[in-house]
């Protein structure tokens, strides 16, 4: 499946069709990340539920340090 | 006790997470500060370094609140989707509010800057926004329902101290709302005097973050903070012209 991840290209396995799955692929399940499917944002809640599509744009996006 | 919204804190100082040297300075100056507070950036991860460790992690959320801020946005847009985001973490609801409108200066759009604020209290954050030192500008984020105001003392990162240290007393004299001085403050003189001026709190990063000794300068702040606002609550003497002895001018053994 084709995606874009944080802006760019990226080719997923086809067995990765969820956002849960998606976040276990790249370890990130244990992770404080929201992720935002094609500018909606995901409540932790629907991470399971949401099925990934060719042509999806996700965000992954955590908190740093900031002032 | 400083109440934002429904929190109440007793620290009255607000920090910063950019720019330590590493995670093991930068918890010793939180924890030397003893600030509740603790404000965060929200960016793209690398997804590649799963393992890449992250201060939040690090932290007792039970002891915090995080304070996200919308630094990067330009417009109102931006700043809003970034509140969104931070929010759907699920670990906070203030938002501090940060429009850059001028990249030179950091100084915040004040037009985007109500805009954003409006749209997320009507989704009801707990809004926090930077500003600049206007006091009209602070009057009307006031006037929208915003949790407090948060000019800035002098541009961000550039330690110059307050620069208007008229309008911070005008901001201060006419709020209701709690003024957080945020931005710019350089050394503990400067946290002190925000403070004497009627300042409800005081966010800092840069001030603590890059001095040479972080951790001390996370307890010197904590102490100017704390000295700055008794001096505030005691009432300073006026200023004169001329002297006025404090000694008695009676009883002299040479009259």
């Amino acid at each position: 499946m084709n995606v874009f991840i944080n802006g760019d290209a990226m080719v997923l396995p086809e067995t990765i069709n969820s956002v849960s799955l998606l976040l276990e692929h790249f370890h990130l399940e244990q992770k404080v990340v929201i992720v935002e499917l094609n500018q909606h944002i995901l409540d932790k809640s629907m991470h399971a539920e949401t099925i990934l599509t060719d042509g999806d744009r996700i965000e992954i996006v955590h908190f740093v340090g900031g002032g | 006790m400083l109440k934002i919204g429904p929190y109440e804190f007793n620290s009255r100082l607000l920090l910063g997470t950019g720019k330590y040297p590493n995670f093991d300075v930068q918890r010793e100056a939180v924890e030397a500060s003893e600030t509740e507070v603790l404000t965060f950036a929200v960016r793209r991860m690398n997804i590649f370094e799963a393992n890449q460790p992250n201060f939040l992690e690090k932290l007792d959320l039970k002891k915090y609140k995080l304070l996200p801020n919308t630094a990067g946005a330009s417009t109102a847009e931006e700043a809003v989707r970034i509140a969104r985001l931070s929010k759907a973490s699920g670990l906070c609801d203030m938002i501090k509010v940060e429009v850059i409108g001028c990249s030179k200066t950091l100084l915040p759009d004040p037009i985007e800057t109500i805009k954003a604020a409006e749209i997320l209290l009507d989704e009801g954050f707990i809004v926090l926004p930077y500003t600049s030192d206007d006091v009209v500008l602070a009057r009307k984020l006031e006037e929208l329902g915003c949790h407090a105001v948060m000019p800035c003392a002098s541009p961000i990162g550039s330690g110059q101290g307050i620069i208007n240290p008229i309008n911070l007393q005008f901001i201060t004299e006419q709020a209701d709302v709690p003024v957080i001085v945020d931005a710019g403050i350089g050394g503990p003189a400067d946290a002190a005097l925000a403070m004497e001026l009627g300042a409800d709190g005081v966010l800092l990063n840069t001030a603590v973050s890059s001095a040479a000794d972080p951790v001390k300068m996370a307890k010197a702040m904590k102490l100017a903070i704390e000295a700055g606002r008794l001096g505030y609550e005691a009432g300073r003497i006026p200023q004169k012209r001329y002297a006025s002895a404090s000694s008695p001018a009676e009883g002299m053994v040479f009259s």
